[in-house]
């Protein structure tokens, strides 16, 4: 096997462990690896930055935002936003290299099972790409990234074509109208699942309509804290 | 120019010259051209592997498997080539067939008045010969400096006549970015255009192109003549998939020139054969011989670059210089070397040497470096093997670090021994390898160079 970024040929170390309990096997070589930085230390505990501060002034004013209730219980994200897997991400999303996905879901799924394993019938709802930009990217990175999990996915919301979310302002991604549909109510606790969380807009427009058709909490849990 | 084209009803009337000869992506045409353009396969089955018939790659890692949210279907993608848009097994490759289309023939499109030396003449005319013979292949070995661009420009001159489409093909985009104003200088008429990864010329569709080998993956059975500058050069021989591309990009009857400074086995082996007509120029354009590396010896060489100190024997040899008015010019062999180094050149030497930078593939600013040290507002260049070749600075003294490790290889040594003494005005400079060690590549480089200056009738 070689690895997924830079095409290095991966030799696996085969121990009893590994041999009796096949465990999932990493994709990029310990070099690429060691590029890509996990966020950690003293964290928002809302949103997953890191800062020094307990909630930080974002998800302060999002409370306020919605009436001293933030829609969302909280924010996990796996990596800092560096140079390094902005590049993977962007091979991986907008060139469409599919494989690089890959390359997260040892970790994707590892942080998964440290952070939400205690919440009972969650249910993983990726974030969804309009039918325009699905025909032009032909896959949904959210969607790969749901598959990792060892929880029920449902594809339950759709999207209506709109700018890149990455091409507008923190004022005008907040101020937007609501550009997702919600095709089935349910009471679970729900997670939903995207690839890079920056001003956490997006996010908490499909919770909100999650919420409203009833959903009792709902999580976020994002690979890149943007 | 404008080719012309036996348009029919049917097709749309747009401006087709820009898809003539090229192979294409189906999200990179109009919708309504789609029906009008020959499709291929994109992604071959072979009998034990895949190929990409776009970049050539068999590789089994860097196909991937995609399931395609188009046709609902797990498929193949070439991985190779996704950075030039996603080649998907379930879309065809569209290619519109330039055989129709007719090219400017120039009555005299030169306009280029310098003149040649005997030498270059005497290959100049071998290559025009090949050209309006229409061989199959001819090899231009002419040493560092020996002006092998010059030499080009009557074979350009007689291809445009002829009304041939011409490609010139290196596989660096510092020698396209190089060889571009060079190039349109000579042929002022005739409109050229450069291609690389980032260049602003996007369409190539222009008569004569420049272009580097990775851009040709996109053309298809489209040039009567291409030339192969610097055919040894990395990555083009050690990558597969680009001499596919260039085959790929070349008409069934063409002719193919490479230009070569230090062909390597392959190539000797078939000149050794006589499988492959060729002309041989020994000697640089101002009638000097090439200057023989000095290898100098230097045990604690690791230590010190480690230490990030200079070599004592380093030092003493930059204060005692022949001629200090020349600028210096550093090999080393890796990225990081490049800022260490001139570091510690800055702090032992900077009084002495002015000002000195460092550059490497990754530099954002590489380019305008590279002008300024040209200009001589630099003095001190410290590089990677990035400016081995293809590049010309009138009156620098070279010298390669550690030029034992496996970067230098034989051509490499060759090729940046040849920057020294490029100009008519200071055509001898000194060269330095230092060593921690005699490699094969090192003696074989002074034994080529010496044994091209003999043919060429210095008795050194």
């Amino acid at each position: 096997m070689n690895c997924l970024w830079c095409h290095e040929e991966l030799i696996m170390e085969v121990n009893w462990s590994n041999v009796t309990f096949p465990t999932k096997v990493q994709r990029i070589c310990e070099i690429c690896e060691k590029e890509l930085v996990l966020l950690s230390g003293n964290r928002c505990r809302r949103c997953s930055r890191e800062t020094e501060s307990d909630v930080c002034n974002d998800c302060l004013w999002w409370e306020n935002y919605h009436q001293g209730k933030d829609v969302i219980e909280y924010n996990y994200s796996v990596f800092q936003y560096t140079s390094h897997i902005q590049d993977i991400i962007a091979k991986w999303k907008y060139r469409g290299d599919y494989e690089l996905g890959h390359i997260f879901e040892k970790t994707f799924y590892q942080h998964f099972q440290q952070t939400f394993k205690e919440i009972k019938n969650a249910v993983a709802v990726p974030i969804p790409l309009s039918s325009e930009r699905i025909q032009e990217r032909c896959f949904n990175q959210a969607s790969m990234l749901t598959a990792f999990l060892p929880v029920r996915k449902l594809d339950i919301l759709s999207r209506v074509h709109g700018e890149k979310q990455s091409k507008k302002t923190r004022q005008e991604r907040i101020s937007s109208e609501n550009p997702f549909i919600l095709h089935q109510t349910l009471n679970n606790p729900v997670i939903l699942v995207d690839d890079i969380y920056t001003t956490g807009a997006t996010l908490r427009h499909a919770a909100r309509l999650l919420k409203k058709a009833g959903c009792t909490n709902v999580y976020t849990y994002t690979l890149v804290r943007g | 120019m404008t080719p012309k084209v036996k348009t029919t009803d049917r097709i749309p009337s747009q401006n087709l010259r820009q898809y003539a000869g090229k192979l294409l992506l189906q999200n990179e045409i109009p919708p309504e051209l789609a029906s009008h353009l020959t499709q291929i396969p994109s992604i071959k089955r072979k009998v034990l592997y895949h190929e990409c018939q776009r970049c050539g790659n068999q590789k089994k890692f860097l196909f991937g498997t995609i399931p395609c949210a188009k046709c609902k279907k797990l498929h193949l993608y070439c991985r190779n080539c996704v950075e030039m848009g996603r080649v998907m097994a379930c879309e065809p490759l569209y290619y519109w067939s330039d055989e129709d289309s007719i090219w400017t023939s120039y009555d005299s499109p030169l306009s280029w008045k310098g003149t040649l030396t005997d030498t270059q003449q005497k290959a100049s005319d071998q290559l025009v010969a090949a050209i309006i013979e229409g061989k199959k292949e001819f090899l231009i070995w002419a040493v560092c400096g020996a002006g092998k661009t010059e030499m080009l420009f009557q074979g350009i001159e007689a291809g445009l006549k002829l009304g041939k489409r011409i490609c010139i093909a290196t596989p660096r985009a510092d020698v396209v970015r190089e060889l571009k104003p060079r190039i349109q200088e000579a042929f002022q008429k005739v409109p050229v255009q450069a291609l690389y990864g980032g260049s602003e010329d996007k369409e190539g569709s222009s008569q004569l192109i420049i272009a580097t080998t990775h851009q040709l993956r996109r053309f298809y059975q489209t040039f009567d003549i291409v030339i192969i500058d610097e055919i040894d050069a990395f990555p083009f021989h050690n990558d597969e998939s680009l001499p596919f591309a260039v085959n790929r990009a070349k008409k069934e009857r063409n002719t193919t020139i490479y230009l070569t400074a230090t062909p390597r086995q392959n190539l000797r082996l078939r000149l050794a054969l006589k499988k492959l007509p060729h002309t041989f120029v020994p000697v640089r354009y101002h009638g000097n011989p090439l200057p023989v590396p000095t290898l100098k010896i230097c045990y604690s060489l690791k230590k010190s670059l480690r230490k990030q100190k200079i070599p004592k024997i380093l030092l003493e040899w930059i204060t005692n210089r022949k001629n200090q008015s020349r600028q210096l010019l550093v090999f080393v062999s890796s990225i990081k070397l490049t800022k260490d180094v001139k570091i510690f050149l800055q702090n032992c030497l900077a009084s002495q040497l002015g000002v000195i930078v460092s550059v490497h593939s990754e530099d954002e600013q590489r380019v305008e470096k590279i002008e300024l040290f040209r200009n001589k507002n630099i003095d001190v260049l410290v590089t990677t093997t990035i400016l081995e070749r293809g590049v010309t600075f009138p009156s620098v003294d070279v010298v390669v670090l550690d030029a034992g490790h496996a970067v230098f290889d034989e051509a490499a040594l060759v090729q940046i021994a040849g920057r020294a003494g490029r100009s008519a005005d200071d055509p001898t400079g000194d060269v330095i390898f230092l060593h921690d060690g005699k490699t094969d590549a090192m003696v074989q480089a002074v034994h080529s160079i010496r044994a091209m200056n003999r043919r060429g009738g210095f008795s050194l």
